[in-house]
């Protein structure tokens, strides 16, 4: 069967892994916009921005404080946290009770700014990052880099807790039952502004810690987050706003397909995710894994 | 506009008290470049600073020319491009605009400069066109082009056993005709290419092309890309083990400012071709240091330089003409005289509107080997002039009379 479309077994299962490490990244990133769409309904466009925070968060660790890229992987995500948790008290907080469109003006007008910020002070072509697991395993039909493997590993490890914390846990029963009903969860004596803070400070942490595993296999620089922010919008109206589960699995998958795309067709790989998204839109507008509100 | 109006004040005092006491050739200037994107920190403002720096060196005022410089952001968009270089030409007086990289936006202003009947000195674009079928009598090519590229890193890898290639290529103009050029020149010399894939521009992750190029068992992997895309697939071949595997890659078109963002230690022993680099003459260390002094540590890339010594060469043309309004008749002027300037030597501008100067190879340094700041290269060859370019008769530009 893989004979007839031209392409050896072996290649394709080699692309097909690393589809699966691409989507890892596109997986982590549209869980943590799905979160705090879900959660506090704003669409998040300062999430690239803060992917972006997230590997130079961890390339000034190394540079100006001496941290090496395991502890970059604590440090750097909650020091992005805390940063979001600023802007959700004094910014975003203001904006709940209106239209979305006002928080999305509001993120991209802060995405740009924090990107101008940093373009000024280390320039448009990026900084270098060294890779802390070099070498690699020789799988017989690939070489599979270390590093690349430990990114899949630990994403797919990520990705399962947020979804058990919120699916499975008694935290996260407060945390959806404050979306739907907040008057009457303040009422049961549970602080919901404080647990919204703090809820947009983990989306921001998980797309901090997602730029921090990019750091060291794609280029640190100030554009690296704009560039992928578009597709993993994507992901996430494929997947269906809001939904969790959704978010993982459509991240992983369009990895996949777009793996697959760039073997068969590399031209239309930048284009073949948007192509699913107008297709799901005409199917099912509420997205594969959405349920209408 | 405080400043200019003193400046212009200050230079009409001195013009009256100068011994001749004519009214002063006023020139002005624009700088069209990427200020904010991919390819901010290869021109940018750098090439901004360099257009001022000639200015001054030339000592303009003294010569009775009256010179003003401003640049504006082309965001790698040939739109925004032709209408800052129709709002400069046509309202703001700006006889020359200089740098602008990015293939598409350079050969869209070069089109509105014969236009308008302006001259266009582009130092950052790489398309052999500019000087090839879209020639034209108001535009010279200075610093690089895509064919003096293929035949620096492209020859040199060939003969030295690199006799099968497989190309990385941008999807658009640039990344086609490095492609092209790259080809014809690795066939001339008895390669062979065994394959090629197109990838969008702006991709981050290049695991999957470069999988194919080493499934290719081709020798040499050719990247036929520019600034962050050339960084990301270097970063990750690195990360495939596929230098270790025996290929080599070829980065045919590298800026320094992608070696500063590689780092020595992904970057060490990769071939390269350029026009300028800071530290081969005592004149470019002096232009080097007083840039990085008034750049916050930052070192000039080529394009920089080119900026320079085609402003300096402009400005003598226009010495001559004693007047900036006519264009083509500048262009021709600089075709005339000999170019000679502090960084790039001695040289001429073909008919053309080519601009001959020899080109260099450079191999990347260990980190061992580098001494400070921006120490990146090590001299390899030296393609004389003569050869260092397309020859004249071969770019089909209809200025060039056949015989």
């Amino acid at each position: 069967m893989f004979e007839l479309i031209g392409v050896a077994p072996q290649a394709l299962f080699g692309q097909l892994l690393l589809g699966l490490i691409n989507g890892a990244f596109y997986a982590m990133l549209s869980l943590g916009l799905a979160v705090i769409f879900g959660l506090l309904n704003v669409i998040n466009f300062t999430h690239g921005a803060q992917y972006m925070m997230g590997a130079f968060g961890a390339w000034m660790a190394l540079n100006y404080l001496g941290i090496p890229f395991w502890g970059a992987l604590i440090v750097s995500p909650i020091v992005v946290a805390i940063i979001g948790m600023i802007i959700e008290r004094t910014l975003l907080r203001r904006l709940y009770n209106l239209d979305h469109l006002y928080g999305l003006l509001l993120t991209f007008g802060l995405a740009l700014i924090i990107e101008g910020l940093f373009r000024r002070q280390y320039g448009s072509s990026g900084l270098p990052y060294g890779n802390p697991l070099p070498g690699g395993t020789n799988l017989g039909f690939m070489f599979l880099p270390n590093y690349r493997a430990f990114v899949v590993v630990a994403s797919l490890v990520v990705c399962l807790v947020t979804w058990f914390v919120i699916e499975r846990t008694k935290l996260g029963s407060y945390l959806r039952a404050a979306t739907e009903r907040p008057d009457l969860v303040q009422a049961f004596g549970i602080d919901v502004p404080r647990m919204i803070t703090l809820t947009y400070g983990f989306g921001v942490g998980l797309a901090a810690l997602a730029g921090v595993l990019a750091a060291p296999a794609y280029q640190v620089s100030p554009t690296m987050g704009s560039n992928l922010i578009i597709v993993v919008f994507a992901v996430v109206v494929i997947g269906g706003m809001g939904s969790i589960m959704g978010a993982i699995v459509t991240g992983f998958g369009l990895g996949v397909v777009e793996g697959l795309t760039k073997v068969f067709y590399p031209e239309a790989s930048s284009t073949v995710i948007f192509v699913i998204m107008a297709i799901v839109l005409m199917v099912k507008p509420t997205g594969l894994f959405g349920t209408a509100k | 506009m405080r400043f200019t109006a003193m400046l212009m004040a200050a230079a009409s005092v001195f013009a009256v008290s100068a011994a001749h006491a004519q009214t002063p050739v006023k020139v002005k200037i624009g700088v069209l470049n990427d200020q904010s994107g991919l390819y901010a920190d290869l021109g940018g403002q750098g090439s901004v600073w360099a257009a001022k720096k000639a200015v001054s060196d030339f000592n303009a005022a003294s010569k009775g020319l009256q010179v003003e410089v401003v640049f504006a952001d082309h965001q790698n968009k040939a739109d925004v491009g032709t209408s800052i270089a129709r709002q400069w030409y046509d309202v703001d007086g700006v006889d020359l605009i200089v740098d602008t990289p990015n293939s598409g936006v350079a050969l869209a202003v070069s089109q509105v400069t014969k236009e308008k009947n302006k001259v266009f000195i582009n130092s950052g674009a790489a398309t052999s066109d500019l000087t090839g079928k879209a020639c034209s009598p108001n535009t010279v090519h200075w610093t690089y082009d895509t064919w003096a590229l293929a035949n620096g890193t492209g020859k040199a890898m060939t003969k030295n056993g690199g006799d099968t290639w497989f190309f990385l290529t941008a999807d658009y103009a640039f990344g086609h005709a490095l492609e092209r050029d790259t080809s014809e020149v690795v066939k001339a010399n008895g390669g062979k290419v065994v394959g090629n894939v197109r990838v969008p521009l702006n991709n981050a992750d290049f695991s999957s092309f470069l999988l194919q190029a080493q499934s290719s068992k081709a020798k040499v992997i050719g990247l036929a890309n520019a600034g962050g895309d050339t960084i990301n697939s270097i970063k990750q071949a690195a990360e495939y083990g596929i230098v270790e595997g025996g290929q080599k890659l070829a980065g045919l078109l590298i800026f320094l400012t992608d070696v500063h963002s590689l780092g020595l230690k992904t970057a060490q022993g990769l071939n390269l071709t350029s026009a300028w680099y800071w530290d081969m003459t005592d004149a470019n260390r002096a232009f080097a240091k007083e840039f990085s002094a008034a750049n916050g540590g930052k070192f000039p890339t080529d394009v920089m330089a080119g900026v320079y010594s085609g402003v300096t060469h402009y400005l003598k043309a226009v010495e001559a003409t004693k007047s900036a309004k006519d264009g083509a008749a500048v262009v021709a002027e600089m075709k005339k005289i000999p170019t000679d300037d502090k960084l790039f030597g001695k040289g001429e501008v073909r008919a053309d509107g080519r601009q001959i100067h020899p080109m260099y190879l450079f191999e990347v340094k260990k980190p061992s080997e580098s001494k400070g700041p921006y120490d990146y290269y090590t001299l390899k060859a030296t393609i004389p002039a003569n050869e260092a370019f397309r020859p004249l008769d071969q770019g089909d530009c209809p200025l060039v009379k056949k015989t």
